[in-house]
């Protein structure tokens, strides 16, 4: 299992988005990806969008100014 | 509506600004899980063209005129403000320093997301084109029941 890691803290809505998903589908399954993102609709979409596709959020962590999601592909 | 989270849009319109606001919302819909359609037709046709400057194709005299006149999607000029073409490069610009993804990165991020590109059949007649003419990620040349039976129960929008 490898651990990979996205920070689009300095995205802006679509790439936000659309970079967590691209990153997903590159990764293998069981693999995990940790995104740091800020908070507002990344936060709010980003989990709500991989969780639908069937990946496994594993926890979602305040760091403060932004937060860190860690999401285990299906 | 049925609960089908389904987009389609209909890119009708050749500008950099409104294919901007078109691959935005297609790209964020397939971001989240959205299945989405592009039906370009008419001045939108630019958008999918191989060639994204400006290029003597298509056939016929006044096809080819058109075609070289217009360009591709390289060259699409902004709706407000063009400038005689300055603005996109200027506006591109502002976007790259302000993280804001560019037109290009767009239309990739749409391609690598597995929005459906789908060109009209009547303005490739029109234009004079042909299929070797188009991106080759266009998926099919279709007309309107084509494109009525897969935008079928989800949204449509026209821009």
């Amino acid at each position: 299992m490898d651990v990979h890691t996205l920070d689009i803290t300095e995205e802006h809505c679509p790439m936000t988005f659309v970079k967590a998903k691209l990153a997903l589908a590159k990764i293998s399954s069981g693999d995990v990806l940790e995104v740091t993102l800020k908070g507002g609709e990344p936060l709010e979409n980003v989990p709500k969008s991989a969780a639908e596709e069937g990946h496994t959020i594993l926890s979602i962590k305040n760091e403060g100014n932004f937060h860190i999601i860690k999401i285990e592909k299906k | 509506m049925a609960n089908v989270k389904k987009l389609s849009i209909i890119c009708f319109s050749g500008e950099f600004d409104k294919a901007v606001a078109a691959l935005t919302m297609a790209t964020g819909a397939a971001a989240v899980n959205w299945e989405v359609n592009l039906f370009f037709t008419f001045w939108g046709f630019n958008i999918i063209k191989k060639k994204g400057g400006h290029a003597l194709i298509g056939t016929g005299f006044l096809a080819r005129a058109f075609n070289l006149i217009m360009g591709g999607r390289k060259s699409l000029p902004l709706s407000r403000l063009n400038f005689g073409g300055f603005s996109p490069g200027l506006m591109t610009g502002m976007m790259r320093s302000q993280n804001v993804a560019t037109l290009e990165e767009l239309y990739q991020a749409a391609k690598d997301l597995g929005v459906n590109l789908y060109a009209c059949e009547m303005s490739m007649n029109i234009f004079g084109m042909k299929r070797e003419n188009l991106d080759p990620s266009v998926k099919e040349v279709i007309g309107v029941p084509a494109f009525l039976k897969y935008s079928e129960d989800g949204q449509t929008i026209f821009i």
